[in-house]
């Protein structure tokens, strides 16, 4: 497809601009006025359209087919949570107006919609209190980072250290180490948990916090979670929870219940706000009553008379974390979703994504290796090592996926796993598409000893076919040139 | 496995071929065979001091990020200035063109944690995953 630039026709117009009723005097000085127009596509309003409208039928979503895209949850986004974030009175609301005097009485609907979503995620993770300033999951991550320092420095303690797993998702030590920590590396154990006599070993007076994720990035629910946590309590360092795979235990485990002291959750993934290029994203932090003291300001407080206003109140809050109150429409979906579906909901959403990722490694487990095969939760891994003994990758497979207009899973990662593919089907997919699936993947293991090309050239079906990865990644050029 | 028989190895394979007071220091073919085609290198600087099985550099992949760490402690005295406009010479050389630093060794002792060519192809051997 050609660019909009390469669509220019000199002098094609798409609007036309009304002539000025007032004298237009241009007082901007010469050294600040540009010496040629800019280089804008010249082209009609028809043209404009029937492109992007193009574009937006290349694009693969969730909306159009299957996405099962291991540690991402991309579950299917409800509409009529989409029609709730449209709504005016909502949309139409200033932030700042809370902040004004007798401005609070005027945001009554969205203040409370902040409070009952810090209070139901409270309910849902076993925490005492939410912030939902952080935008999206890492900033999640860093908040919780800050509170832990904030923590250990209120206790006269600076301590060095956060323990993260090699399994982790790479945003944790990357949270860890722009909070300033080092970051202490614990491998995998053949069960596919963290091991823990060497957590054992590592663990020390030093450590501020230990990062997990539970079930971790393998699907798998450690049961010596609360060792851990109580191993790392005794030596005074913090549990923290990634909420990345809370899909799922929603409804069956609450993080606080095991043992975890601070929790970040993922809006736009277990809640099904859009993920993505639809995003943004929103990455709410719960904490322990003892925690409750360092989160960000402005805080949501409900008055004795039932209304809601800020609350700046917190003198040992680690302050601002974002601009107001976080990524307010994708608060209020997750919000809507929570409230619709209910207690009953919300366990049947856990109970599904664990039922649909069970059902696709029992049956891919015929045609792929899976390194860690025991009941999963929500996600699994399988390794393409069986069919790279052909030459066949786990790129080559995902490529394949794609002709077969499935998106790809997460591949290589986690790095514990040779030529990895960690899948998540998430709770909102039909049978009917889960068999497709595995019908695709058998079809896929078969081709890699029969016609292994037909792997090797996928895809086939996308306006650009395989992408040179190693020139793309050195020789980056996104600008366009007229030619 | 193409593993070169008189260098050290780590765990983490790196290996470590001894200079007299120097050791040149790169990474396996193990390790460029995982990562899968490298495309950018982050060199240390001349001079650092590196401690041994600390990172001290970190490769860039089109599958993943991956740190380096250093087989022994001592001094960078020389970098191979060739991986930053052809980082793919970790892959297609990794024990000769593709070398990564050379340091001066500041302890001997050091090199009893390292393995040699034949243990650490039976360390391969044994990591299934």
């Amino acid at each position: 497809m050609r660019l909009i630039f390469d669509k220019s026709v000199e002098g094609r117009k798409g609007l036309k601009i009304s002539d000025s009723d007032v004298s237009v005097q241009a007082n901007l000085p010469k050294k600040y006025q540009r010496d040629n127009p800019p280089n804008l596509p010249q082209v009609s309003e028809l043209d404009v359209v029937r492109h992007y409208s193009n574009l937006s039928a290349m694009n693969f979503s969730v909306d159009a087919n299957f996405y099962p895209l291991g540690s991402c949850t991309m579950k299917y986004n409800p509409k009529f949570t989409e029609m709730i974030a449209n709504m005016a009175g909502f949309t139409d609301l200033h932030p700042l107006l809370p902040q004004l005097l007798g401005g609070g009485m005027l945001a009554q609907g969205s203040l409370e919609v902040i409070y009952k979503t810090e209070r139901l995620l409270s309910e849902i993770t076993g925490m005492s209190s939410f912030t939902t300033h952080p935008l999206a999951g890492a900033h999640g991550e860093l908040t919780g980072v800050m509170i832990i320092a904030a923590y250990h420095k209120h206790a006269g303690n600076r301590r060095k250290y956060i323990i993260v797993p090699d399994s982790s998702h790479g945003t944790n030590p990357a949270s860890a180490a722009i909070a300033g920590y080092e970051v202490i590396v614990v491998s995998t154990g053949k069960d596919g948990c963290m091991d823990i006599d060497e957590f054992k070993n590592r663990l020390n007076d030093q450590v501020a916090g230990v990062m997990l994720t539970c079930p971790n990035t393998l699907g798998i629910f450690n049961p010596r979670i609360k060792e851990i946590a109580d191993l790392a309590h005794r030596s005074g360092a913090l549990m923290y929870y990634d909420g990345a795979n809370l899909n799922a235990i929603i409804g069956k485990a609450r993080p606080g219940d095991l043992g975890f002291d601070i929790v970040h959750l993922n809006l736009h993934k277990s809640f099904a706000a859009p993920h993505g290029g639809g995003g943004p994203g929103s990455g709410p932090v719960g904490v322990k009553e003892g925690l409750v003291k360092f989160l960000p300001i402005p805080r949501i407080a409900k008055r004795n008379d039932g209304t809601f206003a800020l609350d700046y109140n917190y003198p040992d809050s680690i302050g601002y974390i974002a601009s107001f109150y976080g990524n307010f429409s994708v608060i209020l979906k997750a919000y809507a979703y929570m409230v619709y579906l209910g207690k009953s909901g919300l366990i049947d959403v856990s109970e599904k994504a664990v039922l649909n990722a069970n059902y696709l490694r029992s049956s891919l487990k015929k045609y792929f290796d899976i390194p860690y095969d025991r009941i999963c939760m929500h996600e699994f891994v399988i390794s393409v090592s069986k069919q790279k003994q052909k030459g066949i990758s786990a790129l080559d497979i995902a490529k394949y996926l794609i002709d077969n207009k499935i998106h790809p899973p997460t591949v290589y990662f986690p790095l514990i796993v040779k030529e990895a593919m960690m899948i998540e089907p998430a709770e909102t997919e039909s049978k009917e598409t889960l068999d497709d699936f595995i019908r695709v993947m058998k079809d896929a293991a078969e081709l890699s000893s029969k016609s292994p090309e037909i792997l090797r050239c996928a895809p086939v079906s996308t306006p650009v076919g395989r992408l040179d990865e190693v020139k793309a990644a050195k020789d980056l050029n996104l600008r366009w040139h007229k030619r | 496995m193409d593993i070169a028989e008189g260098l050290l190895y780590t765990k983490e394979h790196e290996w470590v071929k001894i200079e007299g007071s120097c050791a040149r220091i790169g990474i396996t073919s193990y390790a460029q065979e995982l990562l899968g085609d490298i495309t950018f290198i982050e060199l240390p600087k001349i001079s650092s001091e590196l401690e041994q099985f600390k990172p001290f550099s970190s490769v860039e992949s089109v599958k993943a990020a991956s740190d380096i760490y250093a087989p022994l402690s001592g001094k960078v005295v020389e970098i191979n200035n060739l991986l930053e406009s052809q980082p793919e010479l970790l892959n297609k050389s990794c024990y000769f063109k593709g070398w990564i630093a050379v340091i001066e060794v500041k302890n001997e002792q050091e090199k009893s944690a390292l393995m040699d060519a034949e243990s650490y192809k039976n360390y391969t051997k044994e990591l299934k995953h």
